[in-house]
């Protein structure tokens, strides 16, 4: 299978070294970032672009566009990892749109694309006859999208909780282990790498928020956004509260909830009892599913890094190599 | 109000019914009733347990209707509320006067604050409580919370509920 990876962060790094390290049949033929591109349909020495980006800033040449690797490379389906932009969720779309009329299958971690255009480009992919998957856009290395559409066929989901958040989950539990303030939680995590400089987007809820949105629209096809979730983040939480709360055999944690029957689309701060399986530590990620045949599920694993977040890619990838190879 | 009643009647047709009809009329809602006949018992006489929500003020009438009846009432227990839930606040708890917030929930008649734990980490900085709430019924629950979320929402309190749903 060929592929042309669009984004060489994080998650494009991760995916080039598992195929550099594990073949997998994949080759990878279009490769960029936000200010440079390379083409090869021979297959891109991916080494060689790691290196250059760690030297340079840039993995490929300046003259070549990230749209013209879209548009030109040969390739069976598109990567596309770039960092998420909830506000337009470009050039993503823009990226997943050219890629889905050539005929290709996309395979994305972007969660702007998904959260604010799926429908659009669920029908594009449909009407071109390729798929669009983006197990990576929720909750890492866990398998919940794979799970919800092939393994529980058959099974309505009535509701869902989740811890899908693993900055937040890091600072609540840093709070409680060791009596930290917000401020010194966050501090912490930001050493560790586990924060950006600007954490707005994790500890307000909003990027939980965005999962329950795609989650959401993945199994009841609501057709929701952002605006739809009642979004309380837990920059305001005090080791005196969780306290309060352990005093009764309990802690917090910010989790994302929806069911639908209640009209219940929800992400807070709540407090949960312990021996819950959602309870979960430092930043892995939880999702819990109330299904009516299967019962409750919960899947617990790691929600982020590079080559964590790249399984989920991967998965994505061999899974369309199998079930829907020969693309355009 | 919910009310446990023991009642001692004779075991003749239509002795319950007439029980039951007083509690109706008093706009009493029967929750649960549980006969206790003792299969080799040949008194002649009844026990019955009844569960019931009764409006706040009945009570004395309703037991006066039972007794004219000629029915015993053997027990009555008043457990006024039993559904707890614990709730935690963080914000300027005491500045945005308290009492007012207690006052609020205990003044709807259906629920009461049956716990306030509170924690202030030093002057100026927010503080941080554990409260209880109790009602009698779910939907009274969700009421109550919902009464305090929209109180210490005015008050730029936050509240953190319990997650009921998963187990």
């Amino acid at each position: 299978m060929r592929i042309a990876i669009l984004g060489f962060g994080s998650v494009g790094r991760g995916v080039a070294r598992v195929v550099q390290e594990k073949g997998l049949g994949i080759t990878v033929t279009g490769l960029a970032d936000s200010r440079s591109g390379i083409m090869d349909p021979d297959g891109i020495d991916l080494q060689a672009a790691m290196d250059r980006k760690e030297r340079t800033g840039v993995c490929g040449d300046r003259s070549v566009a990230p749209l013209d690797v879209v548009d030109g490379a040969e390739y069976d389906a598109l990567v596309e990892v770039s960092p998420t932009r909830i506000d337009d969720g470009e050039p993503a779309i823009t990226h997943i749109v050219h890629a889905l009329s050539r005929g290709k299958h996309v395979v994305t971690s972007n969660k702007g694309p998904i959260a604010l255009a799926h429908r659009r480009l669920h029908a594009l992919a449909k009407s071109r006859g390729v798929q669009l998957r983006y197990e990576a856009t929720v909750c890492g290395a866990i398998p919940v999208l794979h799970v919800l559409q092939h393994d529980l066929l058959g099974n309505q989901v009535k509701a869902l909780h989740g811890v899908m958040n693993g900055t937040c989950n890091f600072i609540l539990t840093r709070m409680e282990d060791e009596g930290l303030t917000y401020d010194q939680a966050l501090a912490e995590a930001r050493e560790m790498g586990y924060a950006e400089a600007d954490p707005t987007y994790d500890v307000k809820g909003i990027d939980a928020a965005l999962k329950l949105v795609i989650l959401a629209n993945t199994i009841w096809d609501l057709g929701i956004t952002l605006d739809e979730i009642d979004i309380t983040g837990i920059d305001l939480i005090t080791p005196e509260a969780i306290k309060l709360a352990c005093d009764r055999d309990t802690t917090i944690r910010l989790i994302a909830e929806a069911i639908p029957e209640k009209g219940l689309l929800r992400v807070s701060p709540r407090i949960i009892p312990r021996g819950t399986h959602l309870l979960v530590e430092g930043t892995l990620n939880a999702v819990t599913l109330h299904t009516d045949l299967a019962g409750e599920l919960t899947f617990i694993g790691t929600g982020a890094g590079s080559v964590e977040t790249a399984s989920a890619v991967i998965g994505d990838l061999l899974y369309l190599g199998e079930h829907h190879a020969g693309a355009h | 109000m919910r009310v446990s009643m023991k009642l001692e009647m004779k075991d003749t047709p239509g002795q319950l019914v007439s029980v039951l009809t007083p509690i109706s009329e008093c706009g009493g809602n029967i929750i649960a009733v549980i006969h206790q006949r003792d299969p080799d018992s040949d008194s002649g006489v009844l026990d019955v347990q009844i569960v019931l929500d009764l409006p706040e003020g009945r009570l004395d009438d309703l037991v006066g209707q039972i007794k004219r009846r000629g029915v015993t009432i053997t027990r009555i227990g008043k457990e006024r509320l039993f559904l707890q839930r614990s709730l935690l606040m963080i914000g300027h708890i005491m500045h945005t006067d308290i009492s007012d917030t207690v006052d609020q929930i205990d003044r709807t008649g259906f629920a009461e604050v049956s716990e306030l734990s509170l924690v202030m980490p030093a002057i100026n900085e927010r503080s941080s409580a554990r409260i209880t709430l109790k009602t009698a019924t779910a939907a009274d629950m969700n009421s109550a919370v919902a009464l305090l979320r929209k109180v210490s929402e005015k008050k730029d309190i936050l509240i953190v509920e319990p997650l009921e749903e998963c187990g």
